[in-house]
């Protein structure tokens, strides 16, 4: 039987073989310009965002800006404290995050079965992820300011950060683990590598490069989120460097709020100044973690 | 039969509810090569890898039974699972070098397991390479990536991988699936090199393969190992009827 056959064919007089009224390749047409216009769409408010903040923010960019101490009630000066304070927030977060997040990741890939035990903790590890940044904020307010007396302190503030972020990297991490093929651990063990040396010797090298990018995202994470750090560290106004971990810092995030909303009459030049410093670190990090990825993809192969 | 390499008495095991292997009794002589054939999920691959405890990293297996191998029962729980697979190494279907280039492959077992210079290692993968011969070939590009390699010579690799840790016996699972016919026979050869000084136990869905390069053969069918013997024999005059079908082709 051929296709003409097909519509000459009385096989039941319920079925009527007619032929289709919209043209395929038309359609076809639409629906790769819908696709493509949709997927394009994604640039814009990414391209938009960019050039409005440097182009407002770029004026106000001068070694001072980002040397100095903020003055006259932050409406002039730099923002130095807010940056370093930020970088101090982001390393302690990570300090705290990456071994415990890293061994996790290690334990639930290669060492815990597949139990009642396991599914609650990835249950938990999903279900951390999703939680408001708001309130980890204060939940590191009621945990470390209040009940480990920490106070308002940098402490306070990067565990606070760090346990926002460990589910992306406990996430990242696995799934690096789990990319890992398993006819490697196979190798590794048939040749009388124990399970430890297996992931020391294979695994984790193999692994590396997306446990890295992961982190570096929560970084940038960590690095952007005001609410975690408003009740925890962050200095309303504070014009002068920490002198310990236990003391208050100012950041870029929460910074860039207060000059925004809470201060009348700050310089556009300032605010926005700020909020390209902020993006600037951000979005350099998620640069390093492409880079990094890419230079270990050119090296695997399997 | 004098002091067998691999002693198998009354092998149960289970895959959670599933008996996998039932009742296996076997003894493989040293420095032979013995086959295991039969059909695909019939558990030969199953009682290769019980030889140096492979199974325990899937979860659900059980055993009963014992397996002697160097005079100790392996199956024991406290059975020292480093020294076993030291003495008992297995090459698997897909070569599986790692990541790594050549030399780091071969050294990875002696790094894990001594104390070794740089001199003697060295010496370790000029000797591995030799006896899987691959040094001519490859002796000027050791610090390559291993992942570079053709799919014989990763085989290869991998085999000269598993001499450097010095075992006594070979455990191979149809290293030459992934292989052409002119690779395969190369291979074969090798093993006939190998039987010299190791142990080699084949699992091989390919028969003509059992009959060119083993001494003895066993045919295992839904867990059960049905015949067990002299590989003419098993090929000419089966004394089983299912072995009769099975290698004159009625199914499999």
């Amino acid at each position: 039987m051929n296709d003409s056959n097909v519509t000459e064919c009385p096989a039941s007089p319920a079925l009527k073989l007619k032929k289709r009224s919209r043209d395929p390749v038309l359609t076809q047409r639409l629906a790769f310009a819908f696709l493509f216009v949709s997927t394009l769409l994604i640039i814009v408010p990414v391209g938009l965002i960019i050039v409005i903040i440097v182009q407002k923010g770029l004026p106000g960019i001068t070694w001072q800006f980002l040397s100095d101490i903020p003055r006259q009630g932050m409406r002039s000066g730099g923002i130095f404290p807010a940056i370093l304070g930020t970088i101090y927030l982001v390393s302690g977060a990570i300090v705290f995050a990456l071994p415990i997040g890293l061994l996790s990741a290690v334990y639930l890939s290669e060492y815990a079965r597949g139990n009642f035990l396991t599914r609650l903790i990835k249950l938990a590890i999903v279900n951390l992820a999703g939680v408001p940044s708001v309130v980890y904020g204060l939940f590191g307010l009621a945990l470390f300011v209040t009940f480990f007396k920490f106070g308002a302190s940098i402490l306070s503030g990067a565990l606070t950060l760090g346990i926002m972020i460990l589910p992306i990297i406990i996430t990242a991490s696995l799934e690096a683990l789990e990319s890992v093929p398993h006819s490697f651990r196979e190798a590794s063990r048939s040749l009388g590598a124990s399970r430890w040396q297996t992931i020391r010797y294979v695994v984790l090298p193999n692994a590396i490069s997306g446990i890295i990018t992961g982190t570096i995202l929560g970084l940038g994470r960590a690095a952007g989120e005001t609410a975690p750090i408003l009740f925890t560290v962050a200095a309303f106004y504070l014009p002068q460097l920490p002198g310990s971990i236990f003391d208050q810092v100012m950041a870029l995030p929460y910074h860039l709020y207060v000059i925004s909303t809470q201060v009348p009459n700050v310089d556009e030049k300032i605010r926005y100044g700020t909020a390209l410093v902020l993006l600037a670190m951000v979005l350099f990090m998620n640069l390093a973690a492409v880079v990094i990825r890419c230079r270990f993809r050119k090296k695997k192969k399997w | 039969m004098d002091n067998p390499a691999i002693l198998v008495k009354s092998l149960d095991l289970w895959y959670g509810d599933f008996k996998a292997l039932k009742g296996i009794n076997a003894s493989f002589r040293g420095k032979m090569i013995t086959s295991i054939i039969g059909p695909s999920g019939c558990g030969k691959s199953t009682l290769l890898r019980v030889f140096n405890r492979m199974n325990d990293l899937a979860e659900g297996v059980r055993t009963s039974g014992e397996i002697i191998i160097n005079g100790a029962d392996i199956l024991r729980r406290d059975a020292d699972l480093v020294a076993l697979r030291k003495r008992v190494g297995m090459v698997f279907q897909r070569p599986n070098p790692f990541p790594l280039s050549i030399y780091e492959n071969i050294v990875f077992g002696a790094r894990i397991h001594l104390e070794a210079k740089k001199k003697d290692l060295d010496y370790l993968v000029e000797q591995s390479l030799r006896s899987v011969l691959l040094w001519d070939e490859l002796k000027d590009r050791l610090g390559r990536s291993a992942l570079g390699l053709s799919l014989e010579q990763k085989q290869r690799l991998c085999i000269a991988r598993l001499l450097a840790v010095k075992p006594e016996i070979l455990l191979m699972d149809e290293p030459c699936s992934a292989l052409d016919p002119q690779a395969t026979q190369r291979i074969e050869e090798l093993m006939r090199e190998l039987k010299r000084d190791y142990t080699i136990v084949i699992v091989t869905h390919n028969m003509q393969q059992a009959a060119r390069i083993s001494d003895e053969t066993g045919f295992i069918l839904m867990g059960e190992l049905v015949e067990f013997g002299r590989t003419e024999t098993i090929f000419t005059k089966p004394s089983d009827r299912r072995t009769e079908d099975y290698i004159t082709g009625r199914y499999g």
